[in-house]
């Protein structure tokens, strides 16, 4: 039985640090999570990654590459070597952000745990974005690492290619978390993905050049992310920078920052009651 | 600065049409064991949701540790642990990693990390279990660790939502020893619970709640010996020979309560009358007397 009531003991005034909004110790701590459970899954995840966008180039390169030698200029396996970051950037940006957001929220109540933590739902989407956007920066390289193989030419500006796939990644990361906040159930994510995500992809020039394309198309494109992302990528590991690349930068920055504010107001939509 | 760990006045939560809170006061002093005694759909997790600010009440003030939620919550969230009813552990993690991460959240500086884990895995007995997967644990021994993940940062606060549902009575036990031990350690506890003989031996005060309000409020036994009195008298028999017994009480102005097969008169004490087993009162008469409902 307990006790009868003991006399209250005064508060402790411990001296607390007065915590800020957006702390850099709360994000860091959401990344370790994500970087200790990544220790325990990385083959995985690396595989289809990785094998996903490679077996993309090397069938449309070899497949396709058989009919036409040149694009635009490039030889075609050089052309898809490049686009294919926009593949890479859906497939390891988008996706598990989609499905590893909603996991932890509906099946592992990950995010009750640490709401329940001195962590803030902006905190929780902003780590879970830059953690995606890191691995995507590393992903993206990979084709192009297999397209050297194949014949592409190592240039210094393929250095600037992981910066670009990280940049185009966190946008991409950030939709995919929005994507999660707003979707009921994991199965309405086929409505994203065939109605929007594929289309997308599909008219970045990552397979082939959208001037071909009719007017309307190629207008929608400018609205594309992926195609901003590909033309980067192009310019870049090509060198053929031009001020067009100040306006690809820029949208992958404005969308990345939308999607990133976007996702943080419906995750506190879903989070908090 | 208030004197309570946390006070509660007048809170309104409502989902839709459903009004899962109605007006809540609610006081834990600095230092003490509170229960939230109610059963299921009395508001009892949804009132520990609104201590963290992961559900926002729609009426009424909030204080935790000295601070005003929703506003302030980050700050009180750093000096509180909280060990959800829901196992929201990673189970693909170890004990230990379990833990490193939540030391990491809970801003435990770079140095005394590996104390804090340290200390807390023999807090909750799991030293030996450092680096076992999570999902090699028994029930038990997941709840202790979610017990150790919210004790990390050395917090003055614990919130409890139902600690031992769904456990065995021996683990029960433990648990009970472990929240015991953190209560004279001078940890203020809030602990919502369904279980009457929780509430019991663990609780300093007890509030109950039903649909939403506190209906009583105060230690185990003054709510016992004020509604319940000292002594039921369990009266077994017929459903005829029941209804008797409930009308005879009636008339002589004691209350009673039907449990299945018997009929509770409680505040008979000392008499003779009627024929049946004596036992002591308890805070489930009280809860049903109060109340109108079974609790568990």
């Amino acid at each position: 039985m307990a006790a009868t009531t003991a006399p209250a003991p005064a508060a402790p005034d411990r001296p607390r640090r007065r915590l800020g909004r957006l702390e850099r110790s709360a994000v860091l701590g959401v990344m370790v999570r994500e970087a200790i459970n990544y220790s325990s899954f990385w083959r995985s995840s690396t595989f289809s990654s990785t094998v996903d966008p490679t077996i993309y180039m090397l069938a449309f390169g070899f497949g396709f590459g058989s009919l036409v030698s040149q694009v635009a200029g490039y030889d075609y396996i050089d052309f898809v070597g490049t686009g294919i970051v926009a593949t890479t950037v859906l497939f390891s940006g988008a996706f598990p952000a989609m499905y590893s957001t909603y996991v932890k929220h509906a099946f592992q109540h990950t995010y009750d745990a640490i709401l329940a933590a001195p962590v803030d739902t902006e905190e929780l989407v902003t780590a879970e974005a830059l953690w995606i956007s890191a691995r995507t920066g590393v992903y993206g390289c990979v084709p192009m690492l297999v397209a050297i193989v194949f014949g592409l030419n190592p240039s210094w500006g393929m250095l600037a290619v992981p910066l670009i796939a990280a940049l185009a990644g966190f946008g991409w990361a950030a939709f995919g978390i929005l994507i999660a906040a707003r979707s009921k159930a994991i199965e309405s994510f086929s409505y994203w993905q065939s109605g929007l995500l594929t289309p997308l992809f599909l008219v970045a020039g990552t397979f082939f050049p959208l001037d071909g394309l009719p007017e309307w198309v190629q207008a929608l494109a400018q609205a594309n992310p992926l195609y901003h992302c590909v033309q980067l990528v192009r310019d870049a590991v090509f060198g053929t920078w031009s001020l067009d690349d100040v306006w690809h930068a820029a949208f992958l920055a404005v969308f990345a920052l939308v999607s990133w504010r976007l996702a943080i107001r419906f995750m506190e939509h879903r989070l908090i009651l | 600065m208030t004197d309570a760990a946390i006070r509660l006045r007048g809170v309104v939560k409502r989902f839709g049409s459903l009004t899962a809170v109605d007006g809540l006061d609610l006081e834990v002093p600095y230092g003490t064991c509170v229960g939230l005694l109610g059963p299921n759909g009395a508001g009892k997790s949804t009132t520990m949701k609104m201590l963290t600010a992961q559900v926002v009440a729609d009426e009424g003030v909030i204080e935790v540790l000295g601070h005003r939620l929703p506003g302030d919550s980050k700050q009180a969230r750093a000096e509180m642990g909280v060990v959800p009813q829901l196992d929201n552990l990673d189970v693909s993690l170890t004990v230990e990693q379990n833990l490193r991460v939540f030391a990491h959240l809970y801003r435990v500086p770079k140095g005394e990390r590996r104390a804090a884990i340290d200390r807390t895995l023999e807090i909750a007995n799991l030293a030996e279990r450092r680096t076992a997967k999570v999902d090699e644990l028994s029930g038990g021994m997941r709840r202790r660790l979610l017990i150790a993940r919210a004790l990390l940062h050395r917090p003055r606060l614990l919130l409890l939502d139902e600690p031992t549902v769904g456990l065995d009575p021996q683990v029960r036990q433990e648990l009970w020893a472990l929240i015991d031990r953190l209560r004279s350690e001078g940890v203020s506890i809030l602990m919502s619970t369904h279980y009457i003989e929780e509430a019991e031996r663990l609780c300093d005060l007890v509030t109950i709640v039903s649909h939403g309000r506190a209906v009583a409020v105060g230690p185990p036994q003054d709510l016992i010996a004020e509604h319940a009195g000292g002594e039921a008298l369990e009266v077994y028999g017929s459903p005829a020979r029941l209804a008797e017994v409930e009308a005879q009480a009636r008339r002589r102005g004691w209350r009673t309560r039907r449990t299945g097969t018997s009929v509770a008169v409680l505040h008979a004490d000392g008499d003779h009358a009627l024929d049946g087993e004596r036992r002591a009162a308890n805070l489930e008469d009280v809860f049903v007397l109060l109340t109108g409902e079974e609790i568990a």
